[in-house]
């Protein structure tokens, strides 16, 4: 133990008996559980902690709490280093590692120290007044280099987070004594009550004083059912009464080197009928010169580091107060066994009265100047009633009583509006927000007994649905709003972590940067790491004094979530990895991967592109497998495309409102290519219609539109054919699908038992039939993407690798192969077939692609049909879809190459949009949109791709088959 | 995050919806002119206000229903059936 | 005052107390030559360059909260003009080349950082659409590149380049030209640079009403009191349904909230801007070592500047899928925007249906880049009459036409 540690009954939190072994900047020490980063820091007598962002100027540890501006650390080692804690939050475990963050190559001796040196010609905005000549490029480097706080691992994070939705009729912030009543309350009025409190322990300021009101308060809500969670910080106030807060799990893991991840944070997500913020203010500091040396704190703080953890900030006081707080104080560092030199009173000591007793106080004086850079060694007191002639006072900590700021965040985030008070120079929720109601501290109630029977009161209304009642607002005295003096010399800070000084704010004022917010960001005061939780009212104080407004009237910036910073993990949960979004696998994954299957992502499906054999690189093995398919016969798995049931009456009709070609002329059994547009004419999907029944249709899509055209059918229905008798019903993933191409597929169907009026002979292309194998049943379609015989057999999904498995073992026989996507483009580039989405984008209309007659023959007033009557849909310059060839038949043109007469930079006619070599024809084979395309037929024209050019040939498709014969034999 | 009162499924959190945009908007016939059939597509009030909307509880029942929230403060005044008219 | 480092040191010695105001404090006239309606940094361009290229200095500036205090002051600092189609390309790039010389025209450093764009490819359909998008930038005259794997992995480090990444990187295409610059010297500069010509700032004025006579407006109604003028500017963005309400003309406009956050500061970890089209998020780090992060739109209409916090959860997913480390940083700060946004994603620059009244609106969420163009082709159409060629394939008759320039679109719907 060492002097600085305090005999019981000083430290509540603290262990004696269990002492905890750590590191700060390389050097070992010793502290005891119970102890925050901070207050075994303070106990060692570490007074430079850090260093100022801007200035490089020491630092040290400066409060108690969240609103810690200065102390500021990188804890832990490798995956696990966490940048820009506060020391102040960091409970203390053994072989806890931790360093300084902004200094090299030490805190001690930091080379940055040498822009406090220039800090004249580095004012507010400087950056703004210059580095423009020659060019700001020249300067960012260095500037990028000394940038940032702590450091981060860059390393992938071990631990991982959860997300839990919770609901409460009334939710409280803060567990002091206002939060505890009222949530005690609330539950016996039966209200389901949670209550969320940021520490460990309940009872918020009096948490470390085993206060007796606060412990049967406590045991109460714990007896009526009150969900309390400690450790866990409300962060947010959103729509409709959604609190979010964090709760803190491992915090004794923090920065170990365990390699197993732990569970580290959960994000509460909690509707509360009703939100009452208990959540307490800020100290707020006094302003004078040199009021950012290590050994200034907040006085508060002080007596909390000797009542919680049993640790003497100093052991020479010199407190500077504005506000009655002090004195409360100063008696209790008193009984400490801490020296109190003198209480420098800005206030007329007649403000003071009784509760100066025994205490040395110099009234209407103020700190004109601290001694000391890397720690507080003494202090000169200057009077401003031009009294007493100044006086140094020695002393090893400054403490600062400047009054008090209420946690107004969540009231504002909720939407509530401030008033200022006058009297005790704060800003106090003016009423209670939408659906959020404050309490205590936070609004405004310093008195302790009315607070805590107002919060009672509170409680108790909102259970019953009864207005609550106004705050009893006071309690503190006088303050004064300002504490800032022009006369003195020296830098008077505002913002500690941004090193803001007064002499900021005035330049910020001169320059017209008057709006609170444009002081803000011109000074960047407040948007350090701390949020502005001990600056930001000072700073408007400040710039109101300057520019002749009351604080009201400068107002506070707007407050946002979060109210402290959170881990950007915290938020997104379980979401990370492959849950960030899943991917969706076959039915029979693992069938494919244990026959050779290399997967892609397609979408979110992962599915195989080829089936490479030892040695075959992709392109090859889908060149063998196109081939193969073209000559004997292929099996493919077609399962994530897209499948819609439509049923009723009205079916027939719909289809025609939904597609460009008419469906409601189908046949039963007969299926027809179709295209959907959206209502601007854009084609978004293709697909197969097919008529099952006289009021049952069976439509294929793309795997990647499925969900979208479902939707859109929906809508259809739902908002504007809202008469029509029609059921959608999605199907994908009840329906796998095993497709088998090739001259000989249906021989290889037939061989392991498919009925033969599925045979070619039978069954013309383009049908549907039902059937069954083995039992199981079947929609069989006779289509192809390939251009060759082709039947897609869907069936249930379950039953897709026992058919495949059927197949295959009969494969030899028919010179069947497995062939992956990569094979299918080959094939279907070859037919020129359209693949929407690649050949096409969000402009493609139906003419462009070939289907401008079919509009133009069909009744239905489908969708995007009006758009194809545009000025825009009319234009002839308008790309389409051709065929290409390179004229030397051997160069394969890039996908995305462009075409234009001369090289660029030119006016694009369009672009390669699909491209293959062609095993059938052994050269290469191309799509393209081209500008009047369809009249450019035999055109040479040139294709432009980084830098180089290949002359191509536009070509009529299909380049294979033309006639078709091997689909309809 | 808002909570929605699904006219099926009772309140459930706003990502399990999709917003239609406004809502009460009539498809013109085939024969508008380009400029009824522009409007129609893409010119909207976009209140600052009361905004009567389309939502569809995409994660749930697939239900499509209207709401009338303020685009100001996000509170949501009524919910009412696709079919009937906005509320005064 | 002219700005420099010597301004600097001069200031020093002097103790600071000698800076003139960056734009004149003013009360409005009750007449002006031309009027703009937005003080942000489209509206201050515009009456910045109305002073410099057509000598119209009687002009005044009205924004009815702080000047750059929507969109200017919320977006994600992205400058770029990677477009795909000729016309965008055009507009985008006079954009890009007007920022290039921006600090040294207004003598305020805008902080220009041309350190790269990446756009990442997750699979072979994104290389794909790249290639076809990396070459069109080249027929349009703009630099491109396209980057394998192992170039995207030097350039970005922090990226997850693992084999098990949900979203594999299989290579990337590159602006050099693009990056970022301070958004609010952008605003100030501008307003400090106009204010300098004879430019009246005026902030906490709000229109309220336009003064029409025989059907065209001749003035503005404000709480300040009415201002008359011979031509009227609107660059406010998403309130430009508002305005045009007020004026009595409609527009393809829904405004959205558009969130972005920042990490709390750290050295530095990331050089390029980094955009991933398959999560729709987009990453840099600030010059103060912020990690500033932004993504897709809120996606249901809102004036409230707060986004839904599910659309946030979301935008910090897919910045994690590309980032894992980042897991362990903090969120700052987080905020949103009201975003102007039109079906293609593209601008409307010129007269609306009112005589005297013109606008420039619908930059959506890709407005910050456009702010010297948006605010030389407005200046050019209020002072001259005509549209300016940049800006006439960006009327509002292409919503009527059909003639759409869609951006978005065209680089690809999902397969």
């Amino acid at each position: 133990m060492t002097s600085l540690r305090l005999p019981p009954p000083f430290g509540t939190r603290i262990d004696r008996s269990r002492a905890i072994g750590f590191q700060f900047n390389g050097r070992s020490y010793r502290g005891l559980q119970g102890d925050s980063l901070a207050s075994a820091l303070i106990a060692n007598d570490v007074r430079l902690v850090g260093r100022s962002f801007k200035l490089h100027r020491p630092r040290g540890i400066f409060s108690c709490g969240v609103e810690e501006p200065t102390g500021l650390v990188d804890v832990g080692e490798g995956p696990r280093r966490t940048p820009n804690l506060r020391a102040t939050l960091v409970e203390i475990h053994e072989g806890l590692v931790a360093a300084s963050v902004n200094c090299w190559p030490s805190v001690g001796f930091d080379l940055g120290a040498i822009n406090d040196l220039f800090r004249a010609v580095l004012p507010a905005g400087f950056y703004y007044k210059t580095f423009m000549w020659p060019d700001w490029h020249l300067f960012e480097p260095w500037i990028r280099r000394a940038a940032g706080l702590g450091r981060a691992s860059g390393l992938p994070d071990p631990d991982h987070y959860e997300e839990v939705s919770a609901a409460a009729d009334v939710l409280v912030v803060g567990a002091g004594i206002a939060g505890l009543s009222c949530a005690v309350a609330a539950a016996e009025a039966g209200a389901s009550t949670m209550l969320l409190a940021a520490s460990a322990t309940l009872g918020g300021g009096l948490e470390w004083t085993q206060d007796p009101e606060i412990d049967s308060l406590v045991a109460a809500a714990r007896r009526l059912g009150v969900r309390i969670l400690t450790r866990t910080l409300a962060f947010g106030v959103f729509d409709h009464q959604l609190l979010c807060a964090v709760e803190s799990l491992s915090p004794i893991y923090e920065g170990t080197q365990r390699t197993k991840g732990v569970l580290r944070e959960r994000l509460w997500k909690i509707r509360a009928g009703k939100i009452v913020a208990a959540t307490g203010a800020f100290e707020r500091p006094v302003v004078f010169p040199d009021n950012d040396r290590p050994g200034v704190m907040l006085a508060g703080a002080a007596e909390k580091y000797a009542r919680a953890y049993g640790v003497a900030c100093g052991q020479r006081v010199v407190i500077t107060a504005n506000c009655d707080a002090a004195y409360a104080v100063a008696h209790s560092l008193r009984a400490a066994g801490v020296e109190i030199a003198a209480i420098v009173e800005r206030r007329p000591a007649s403000d003071v009265g009784a509760a100066a007793d025994g205490l040395r106080v110099l009234g209407e004086a103020a700190i004109a100047s601290v001694a000391g850079t890397r720690a507080v060694r003494g202090c000169t007191v200057v009077s401003l009633s031009g009294g007493a002639r100044s006086e140094k006072i020695d002393c090893d900590l400054i403490l600062s009583a400047g009054g008090y700021a209420p946690a107004v965040h969540l009231h504002s985030q909720a939407g509530g509006k401030l008033r200022w008070l006058d009297e005790a120079a704060m800003f106090v929720p003016d009423g209670a927000a939408p659906g959020l109601i404050s309490v205590g501290a936070c609004a405004g109630a310093f008195d302790r007994a009315l607070a805590a029977s107002h919060g009672a009161d509170v409680g108790r209304a909102l259970a019953r649905g009864l207005a609550p009642p106004a705050a009893p607002v006071g309690g503190l005295g006088r303050s004064l709003a300002g504490t800032y003096l022009p006369s003195l010399k020296g830098k008077q800070f505002i913002d500690l972590q941004n090193d803001v000084a007064t002499s900021d704010v005035r330049l910020a004022a001169l320059e017209n940067y008057r709006s609170v917010e444009h002081l803000k960001r011109y000074t960047t005061t407040g948007m350090g790491t701390d949020q502005g939780k001990t600056s930001n009212v000072n700073a408007l104080v400040l710039m109101g004094e300057i520019t002749g407004r009351d604080p009201a009237l400068v107002g506070t910036t707007k407050f946002r979530p979060p109210f402290a910073p959170v881990t950007l993990g915290m938020l997104v949960g379980r979401r990370v990895g492959p849950l960030y979004r899943p991917l969706k696998r076959l039915p029979a994954a693992a069938w494919h991967e244990a026959h050779g299957a290399l997967f892609e992502q397609f979408g979110n499906w992962v599915r195989p592109a080829a089936y490479p054999r030892a040695g075959e690189t992709l392109e090859a093995a889908a060149q063998r497998e196109a081939g193969a398919v073209r000559r004997g016969a292929g099996l493919f798995d077609g399962s994530p495309l897209g499948k819609i049931e439509i049923f009723g009456p009205d079916a027939a009709q719909f289809l025609d409102l939904m597609y460009v070609g008419t469906m409601s002329n189908l046949r039963v059994g007969q299926a027809r290519y179709g295209l959907l547009l959206n209502e601007n004419g854009i084609v978004v999907d293709d697909g197969i219609a097919a008529r099952l029944g006289e009021q049952h249709y069976w439509i294929n899509t793309t795997s990647a539109g499925v969900e979208r055209t479902a939707a859109a059918f929906e809508e259809w229905l739902q908002c504007e054919y809202t008469r029509l008798k029609v059921l959608v019903t999605p199907v994908t993933a009840r329906w796998g699908n095993v497709t088998v191409a090739g001259p000989r597929a249906w021989d290889w169907l037939a061989s392991v038992g498919f009925e033969s009026d599925l045979s070619p002979a039978r069954m013309k292309h383009m049908s549907l039939r039902e059937s069954r194998w083995e039992g199981v049943p079947l929609r069989v379609l006779r289509a192809s993407f390939s251009g060759e015989l082709g039947f897609e057999v869907n069936l249930p999904a379950d039953h897709v690798e026992p058919l495949l498995e059927r197949l295959w073992a009969r494969a030899d026989e028919f010179s069947g192969v497995l062939y992956g996507i990569e094979a299918l483009e080959i094939m279907r580039t070859e037919k020129g077939y359209v693949h929407i989405g690649t050949d096409t984008d969000g402009t493609t209309l139906p003419g462009d692609i070939g289907f401008g007659r079919a509009i133009q023959r069909k009744a239905a007033n489908f969708v995007g049909r009006r758009s194809l009557l545009r000025p825009a849909a009319e234009d002839p310059d308008r790309f389409q879809l051709v065929g290409l060839v390179p004229a030397d038949g051997r160069t394969q043109l890039p996908v995305g190459a462009q075409i234009a007469d001369v090289p660029p930079p030119t006016l694009t006619q369009g672009h390669v949009t699909s491209s293959y070599w062609s095993p059938e024809l052994k050269s290469p084979v191309a799509l393209a949109m081209l500008s009047r395309g369809s009249q450019r037929l035999g055109d040479r024209v040139r294709a432009h791709y980084l830098g180089t050019t290949i002359e191509a040939i536009v070509v009529k498709t299909p380049f294979i088959d033309p006639s078709g014969e091997r689909l309809h034999g | 995050m808002m909570q929605i009162d699904c006219p099926w499924c009772g309140k459930r959190d706003e990502n399990e919806f999709v917003c239609g945009g406004t809502t009460h908007i009539e498809r013109p016939p085939l024969g508008a002119s380009d400029t009824i059939w522009g409007e129609y597509l893409f010119f909207r009030e976009n209140p600052k206000g009361m905004h009567f909307e389309r939502w569809r509880h995409a994660s749930g029942c697939g239900q499509w229903f209207n709401v009338a929230r303020s685009t100001i403060t996000h509170d949501i005044v009524s919910v009412y059936a696709m079919t009937d008219p906005a509320p005064r | 005052m002219n700005y420099s480092a010597w301004s600097l040191l001069r200031g020093a010695l002097s103790g600071h107390r000698n800076w003139s105001p960056a734009w004149r404090p003013c009360e409005p006239k009750s007449r002006y030559d031309a009027v703009i309606v937005g003080g942000g940094g489209h509206g201050l361009a515009a009456a910045y360059y109305l002073a410099k290229n057509h000598n119209l200095t009687n002009v005044a500036v009205l924004e009815r909260g702080w000047i750059g205090g929507g969109n200017t002051g919320r977006n994600t600092t992205i400058v770029r003009s990677n477009y795909l189609y000729p016309e965008s390309a055009r507009l985008y790039d006079f954009s890009l080349k007007l920022y290039e010389g921006l600090a040294r025209d207004i003598n305020y450093n805008i902080m220009l950082s041309q350190r790269g764009l990446l756009l990442l490819g997750h699979s072979r359909h994104d290389l794909d659409a790249m290639g076809r998008w990396a070459n069109a930038m080249q027929m349009n005259g703009i630099a491109a590149e396209i980057l394998t794997r192992d170039q995207v992995a030097a350039l970005a480090p922090a990226l997850d380049m693992s084999a098990t990444a949900r979203l594999p990187i299989l290579g990337g295409f590159i602006q050099r030209r693009g990056g970022t610059a301070r958004h609010d010297a952008v605003a100030w500069g501008y307003a400090r640079a106009a204010s300098r010509l004879g430019v009246d700032i005026v902030q906490n004025c709000e229109v309220q009403g336009f003064v029409m006579e025989s059907g065209r407006a001749v003035g503005v109604e404000t709480n300040l009191g009415t201002i008359r003028t011979d031509r009227i500017g609107i660059a406010a963005a998403g309130h430009s349904s508002v305005l045009a309400k007020l004026a009595g003309f409609s527009l393809p406009v829904t405004s959205y909230a558009l969130q972005a956050l920042v990490s709390e500061p750290i050295k530095p970890l990331l050089d390029t801007v980094i955009i991933s089209p398959g999560t729709g998020a987009y990453v840099s780090q600030s010059d103060k070592g912020e990690m500033v992060i932004g993504a897709m739109l809120d996606l249901f209409p809102s004036y409230a500047q707060r986004g839904s916090f599910a659309v946030e959860q979301s935008i910090i997913a897919g910045t994690l899928a590309m980032f894992p480390a980042f897991s362990r940083l903090r969120m700052l700060r987080q905020w949103a925007g009201i975003v102007d946004v039109v079906q293609d994603s593209s601008p409307i620059i010129g007269p609306t249906p009112v005589p005297g009244i013109y606008i420039n609106c619908g930059w959506g969420t890709g407005g910050f880049k456009g702010i010297p163009v948006g605010g030389w082709t407005l200046a050019h159409v209020l002072a001259t009459g005509q549209n300016h060629p940049l800006a006439e394939p960006f009327q509002l008759e292409r919503f009527v036409t059909g003639r759409l320039i869609d951006e978005a679109a065209a680089s690809g719907i999902a397969h």
